[in-house]
């Protein structure tokens, strides 16, 4: 293949773009953030109609809104950016070109049609079955199609994203292993591929009963397949943002892994055992086997959580152990409290990782417990739980990371860096209060996806708590806040892009320029306590597993309370 | 920049572990089997756990079933729709039909008695939501799933719908009664 591209190596980063993959790269986020205004439009309508004293759209209109927010959410924002990620971790990280670029904008343009099919489906009305579609519900045959052939779209991204790795060991443009990053990113791809495969073994025959070519597709057996390509995108996620942690400690700190063996097994953990997770969503159904529903939804034993249990270590572990290097070793926290809190990159991912483990990891281990789950299962407690992750997780760190690419990637100036510096807060911190009171609302019994919470019309309606609209209102509040720190999200970030001004560009070269061989450091470490690298994150993490405890127990004293079951 | 860079040791499997990571590890392992055990635990002790009994059937097939146990054990009805209340002997099996948009009929139980509740759906999937306990179901169509309930409380029960079922899926609310253990409704 003639090599007729060109590499440029950006002056603040001295990361190095080859203009292909930086094209993709820029398309595939650009698209992403379009459909992020979208979601977050759709949000709108979505909470002030589950703020109880608003309650503004009507049912129908309520069910539309809410089905295509999930999806232009949880789907086509986070997978779109998630490509741009993976190329990035691939051509970027490791200064190769890009594998048949061609191919690559073929696998744009099928998702770009498919989610733009998938959205005109659901505007049209007839399509309102929420993202999951569950069947014998059914949508129009647009509103699968349009899915599958995202699902198709971003299977050639991965498969573009292997063969980048395979032209970067080919031309020796590295040596060695990949960098840590590159394979978190590995590990995303490798689940994507799997979760791509369960998601076209179900939509495509229920896009083919929806057309009518066959009679039936068994409930049941859909909901268990459609998880296992629901649930295991979600640690496509993980893996994702993990991965951006990672390369956020490294670019904002100079950090390096506290140990590439932990990290790199850790993911390894995600890759053998993310695939059992359909399970978490169908503790409460009939059908499947207590030791089935016991195995998975544990993921073999709890071995994937033991993996997030790690990186939520390792990561902070990691930023304390190069702030210890460069002085700021006073008492367990001067390392944090001389972190830059400024910097919107940092902000983010912090707030991001804590949020995260404390909010969404264990609320999520306590509701993917066999037994416990009868008592969250389709309350609005879980939404609170997945804010936590796909939001406050995924959703944060990717805009931790734009900040990060505005100046190199987009080669503007952050518009307004004063602004930049809060927004991480105020998305953060709405999002956590928002997860919180959705949560408290979900431990009340308030339903999920439900349009009245004062059942007007039914024959025998139930009066919820005070308490519980107490909640609903403060989750409209919060919502409200969260909403406008991702307006001002998508204002500096496309703001940028079209009014910031450039920086000037130096280095452009028609070869790659490989990375230079490492000197291997000297592994003695002769700072923190007690023999303890990171004495303040460990701290931090007994905190987290003390909360864990805790919360974990609470909620299985509340369940012994409650009728025998058998 | 080490997380962003090829591994600077290359045999990097064998680099040491740092003592912080060692005994995070160590500890956050023995929470996992804690947790795993856990589930086991509550199988064998614990005195909530969601039955797994489950049949095949046809809306045709469970309407019928469920017909039969109404038509015996019939103590009243109530509401516009006349909704038969059922009260059946303890120890009984039970039906409650799920659809658009109500659960049917109403059942009035007593407490302290166990009876073998059998669930499922003539159209879509629903949830049965018991309020203000807040205990969860799935209900699939095409799946009968026979839960042995034992209510402990008197009181009156709601059944919410908590699975999205269809623009009337705030309507469908169903009810259960429990008699207190004396023989009166609290
Ligand atoms: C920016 C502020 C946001 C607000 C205020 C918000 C609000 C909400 C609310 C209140 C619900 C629950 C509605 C219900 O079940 O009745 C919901 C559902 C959902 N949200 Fe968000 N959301 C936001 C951002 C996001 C983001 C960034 C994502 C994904 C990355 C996301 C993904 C979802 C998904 C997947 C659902 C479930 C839809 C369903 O039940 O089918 N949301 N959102
Ligand atoms: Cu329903
Ligand atoms: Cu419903």
């Amino acid at each position: 293949m003639s090599n007729k591209t060109t590499y440029r190596t950006c002056p603040r980063s001295g990361l190095q773009f080859e203009a292909q993959a930086e094209k993709l790269v820029l398309a595939n986020a650009v698209a992403g953030v379009i459909f992020l205004l979208i979601g977050g439009i759709l949000a709108i309508g979505v909470v002030l109609t589950r703020w109880p004293t608003i309650h503004w759209l009507e049912a129908s209109t309520f069910y539309q809104v809410l089905t295509a927010h999930g999806l232009d959410m949880l789907v086509f924002w986070i997978i779109f950016f998630e490509i741009a990620v993976l190329y990035f971790c691939s051509s970027t990280l490791l200064r190769c070109r890009i594998a048949t670029p061609k191919v690559a904008w073929l696998g744009f343009a099928l998702m770009v049609i498919g989610s733009v099919m998938n959205n005109i489906a659901v505007y049209q009305g007839g399509s309102s079955v929420m993202m999951t579609s569950y069947v014998p519900m059914m949508a129009a045959p647009s509103f699968y199609l349009g899915l599958i052939l995202f699902a198709v779209g971003a299977l050639i991204g991965c498969f573009v994203f292997f063969g980048t790795l395979v032209v970067a060991k080919r031309e020796k443009t590295y040596q060695g292993s990949v960098p840590l990053v590159t394979f978190g990113a590995i590990t995303a791809a490798i689940i994507a591929v799997f979760t791509i495969a369960s998601g076209a073994i179900i939509l495509i025959p229920t896009w083919m009963l929806s057309l009518g070519w066959i009679e039936h597709v068994d409930p049941l057996i859909y909901r268990v397949i459609w998880w296992a390509f629901g649930h295991s995108s979600q640690q496509i996620n993980v893996a994702a943002h993990i991965s951006i942690w990672y390369f956020v400690a490294a670019v904002v700190f100079g950090a390096k892994p506290m140990s590439e063996r932990v990290s790199r097994g850790a993911f390894l953990l995600y890759i053998v055992f993310l695939q059992l997770a359909s399970a978490h969503h169908i503790l409460s159904d009939p059908g499947m086997s207590t030791e089935w529903k016991v195995l998975n939804t544990s993921y073999f034993m709890y071995f994937a959580v033991l993996a997030s249990m790690i990186h939520g270590l390792t990561i902070p572990g990691a930023m304390e152990v190069a702030q210890r290097a460069k002085g700021y070793n006073k008492g367990l926290f001067e390392w944090l409290r001389k972190a830059p809190w400024g910097n919107p990159s940092f902000s983010g991912v912090f707030i991001s990782i804590i949020g995260f483990g404390f909010l969404g990891g264990i609320s999520g281990v306590m509701m993917g417990t066999e037994q416990l789950n009868m008592i969250i299962h389709n309350t609005i407690y879980v939404p609170g739980h997945f804010h936590a992750t796909v939001v406050v997780g995924t959703t944060l760190s990717f805009m931790a990371l734009t900040y990060f690419l505005i100046p190199v990637l987009f080669k503007r100036e952050i518009i307004n860096p004063a602004l930049a510096k809060w927004q991480p807060y105020l998305f953060g911190f709405s999002m956590y209060f928002f997860c919180l009171v959705m949560m408290g609302a979900g431990t009340l019994g308030v339903a999920r996806r439900h349009w009245d919470m004062a059942f007007s019309g039914a024959a025998l309606a139930y009066e919820w708590p005070g308490a519980a609209y107490l909640m609903m209102g403060l989750v409209g509040i919060a919502g409200i806040c969260a909403i406008t720190g991702g307006a001002l999200y998508i204002y500096l970030t496309v703001g940028s892009l079209l009014w910031g001004k450039r920086v000037v560009q130096t280095k452009i070269s028609s070869e790659p320029t490989p990375i230079p061989v490492g000197a291997p450091s000297a592994a003695a470490q002769s700072y923190g306590s007690l023999g303890f690298a990171a004495p303040g994150t460990f701290v931090l993490a007994m905190v987290f597993l003390a909360s864990f405890v805790l919360y974990y127990f609470i909620n299985w004293k509340y369940l012994s309370t409650l009728w025998g079951l058998s | 920049m080490s997380a962003i860079l090829p591994p600077t040791e290359r045999l990097w499997w064998k680099h040491p572990l740092d003592r912080v990571e060692g005994t995070w590890i160590a500890i956050a392992f023995v929470w996992c089997m804690i947790m795993f055990f856990m589930m086991i635990y509550w199988h064998a002790y614990g005195k909530q756990n969601l039955s797994t009994e489950t049949y095949k059937t046809t809306p045709e097939m469970f309407a019928g079933k469920a017909q039969a146990v109404v038509d015996k054990y019939t103590v009243r009805t109530e509401t516009d729709l006349e909704t038969p209340v059922v009260a059946p002997p303890p120890g009984s099996d039970v039906y409650m039909i799920a659809r658009l948009w109500n659960f049917w009929p109403i059942l009035e139980l007593q407490q302290g008695q166990t009876y073998r509740l059998h669930l499922s759906s003539m159209d879509y999937n629903h949830g049965f939501s018991l309020q203000p306990a807040n205990i969860n179901i799935q209900i699939v169509p095409g799946y009968e799933h026979v839960v042995t309930v034992t209510p402990n409380q008197s009181g009156t029960y709601s059944v919410v719908c908590n699975e999205f079922c269809g623009i009337g899926h705030h309507t469908m609310v169903g009810r259960i009664y429990v008699k207190a253990e004396t023989g009166n409704v609290k």
